[in-house]
């Protein structure tokens, strides 16, 4: 089918019009995803392949386009809250504290200092637990399945710790505006301090197991090498960007909540490839046990949300953006507000997008097995690129 | 040359050599999985979770729940999965008999003397419709009566979305008659 008017072509997948057969009988067309076990979730990605080498690659969005950001102008601002786990369901809570922290941003709420503490406690917990679940899950791509089973070992302490206070193992909904809905409490600090004892001597048994081995090395040395260039084009952030060696984090280029009293290093890695980014991720573990333990020093007592909190705010007109740092990096919403209950318009920056636009070009001329290698080194959580 | 390629092997067979001895080590330690759904997981470990809401009621009345029927909750939910129905009914009119002398007058007086009519709030009906609860915790902290909380009730499995609208007064109830079983146990 031919459409006049438009000059198109509609006939079959209107996704795969640039990869129309050519009369060369040399390339392939061949669909990676939308449901493949590389994915992790519902991306689909096309791609021309000559022999084993990609030609070209493109990937397809929207398979899991839920209109969160339409949501967030029908629903009234605390109506908004229980989306936000559910954009990204990794770091659940790095969504929470971007949106919570734009809306007291717009309407100047102080936020308590222990309420501050507990936001560092748990959205590290909840980054570690993520990093956790990308590295047991990129290993599972890269054809080691025991990894992931030690991941979920650990994953369960973290989960059991944070569902003590926020009620949910994996979507929370726990920060409120003007701080958190609920206060820790002993155990909670208790066991967060046994779990950071458990998990170093466990992350050294991960570096001589999985780090070391030969067979990852050669999976993953000098394989999706990323230039600054590329990086700068799209956008990248996170880890991604870190493990090019590019020394940006959101916790310390703009400070945001108690980390400035905080010590702890940004780690790089120089050698762009997909190795520097999984050590980069491996030794944030490290940093966010270090900033848990130095926050549970210094956490002050206090109220755990503040008492001027309203419970539907209705902040004045106005324009504002709060970027958090996330586990995939940048995590950003720039809200308008009209001065209404609801809000005008949100708009949710989430980090997976820009790193995946960068695929096409990383995976240019590599190997078919080095593109599902390259894909989990970006960290791609869908729902979070759909929204 | 082929002496760095000789290192690369040993190095490399040395990684396997160390991944098996882990693995091993870990063969020989006790299995942690819970194993759903013959074993289940300790109650005290379900501190803080948030399962369904429930009502909670009165500490005079076990079978009445807290509930003022201000439709809160149903207000705040983002999902709109509460439903809550009351009546306002009045009270008993007390009739005051007018006094001796004035019995024999026309005017109907009773009205004057009856005291303000007192109503008071009955829960007609409180439904929940657990299939889009986000479980954001919103209704219940923003109860001004303090008449929600959530339930441990987490092992549910169903064919049917129908099994999963509650009728959150008739649990109450049972609840309510659970408990004074118990306490009727218990005197004896
Ligand atoms: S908010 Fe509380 S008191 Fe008001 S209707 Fe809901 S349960 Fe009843
Ligand atoms: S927990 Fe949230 S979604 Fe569930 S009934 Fe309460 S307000 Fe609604």
């Amino acid at each position: 089918m031919f459409d006049l008017e438009l000059g198109l072509d509609l006939s079959g997948d209107f996704y795969t019009r640039h990869f129309q057969p050519t009369p060369s009988e040399d390339t392939l067309i061949l669909n990676m995803g939308p449901q493949h076990p590389s994915t992790h979730g519902v991306l689909r990605v096309i791609l021309e392949i000559d022999g084993e080498y990609i030609l070209r690659a493109e990937p397809v969005l929207g398979y899991i386009h839920r209109m969160q950001e339409k949501m967030g102008e029908v629903k009234r601002y605390e109506q908004y809250l229980p989306n936000m786990g559910r954009v990204d369901y990794l770091h659940a809570l790095a969504w929470n504290w971007a949106y919570v922290g734009a809306v007291e941003r717009l309407m100047g709420l102080e936020v308590p200092k222990r309420a501050e503490y507990i936001r560092v406690i748990t959205c590290e917990l909840n980054r570690i637990n993520s990093h956790l679940l990308w590295w047991g899950a990129y290993l599972l791509d890269l054809g080691a399945f025991t990894p992931i089973m030690y991941a979920f070992q650990d994953r369960e302490i973290v989960m059991d710790i944070l569902q003590r206070v926020s009620g949910s193992r994996l979507t929370y909904c726990y920060y409120r505006f003007g701080g958190v809905s609920q206060d820790i409490d002993d155990i909670f600090i208790e066991k967060t301090k046994e779990f950071c004892a458990y998990l170093k001597p466990r992350l050294k048994m991960y570096k001589d197991l999985v780090t070391d081995n030969i067979i990852l090395r050669k999976r993953v040395e000098d394989i999706g090498i990323i230039e600054e260039e590329t990086l700068r084009k799209y956008g990248a952030t996170g880890p991604v960007l870190r493990g090019s060696g590019i020394k940006y984090d959101v916790r310390r280029k703009e400070p945001y909540s108690v980390y400035s009293e905080l010590d702890f290093e940004i780690p790089t890695a120089s050698s762009k490839d997909a190795l520097g980014r999984y050590l980069v991720r491996m030794q944030e573990i490290e940093e966010s046990l270090k900033i848990i333990e130095q926050a549970l020093e210094k956490i002050p007592p206090g109220p755990h949300i503040s008492p001027q909190a309203p419970r539907r705010p209705k902040p004045p007109r106005g324009e504002v953006y709060f970027a958090v740092e996330g586990a995939r990096g940048e995590i950003g919403v720039n809200l308008v507000s009209d001065g209404s209950a609801y809000p005008y318009r949100v708009k949710l920056r989430s980090p997976s997008f820009s790193n995946l636009s960068m695929f096409p070009e990383i995976a240019k001329g590599t190997l078919l097995a080095d593109a599902v290698s390259i894909l989990g080194s970006l960290d791609l959580v869908i729902p979070e690129i759909d929204r | 040359m082929i002496g760095s390629k000789l290192k690369e092997t040993f190095d490399g067979v040395v990684s396997l050599l160390i991944g098996l001895k882990i693995t091993f080590k870990n063969f020989l330690k006790p299995n942690l999985t819970v194993h759903y759904p013959r074993k289940t997981v300790k109650p005290e470990e379900l501190t803080g979770y948030r399962g369904h809401i429930e009502l909670v009621p009165k500490p005079e009345n076990p079978f009445v729940p807290r509930c003022i029927g201000c439709g809160l909750c149903r207000d705040i939910c983002p999902s709109g999965c509460i439903e809550v129905r009351s009546k306002r009914i009045a009270e008993e009119k007390e009739i005051h008999t007018p006094h001796f002398g004035l019995q024999d007058t026309p005017l109907d007086l009773t009205r004057k003397v009856a005291p303000p009519q007192k109503t008071k709030i009955e829960i007609v009906s409180f439904e929940l419709n657990y299939n889009y609860c986000s479980l954001c915790g919103l209704c219940v902290q923003n109860c001004p009566a303090g008449s929600l909380r959530f339930s441990k009730d987490i092992y549910l499995a169903s064919f049917s979305s129908r099994d999963f609208e509650f009728d959150l007064l008739k649990r109450l109830e049972k609840q309510a008659q659970a408990r004074l079983k118990e306490e009727e146990e218990w005197t004896k």
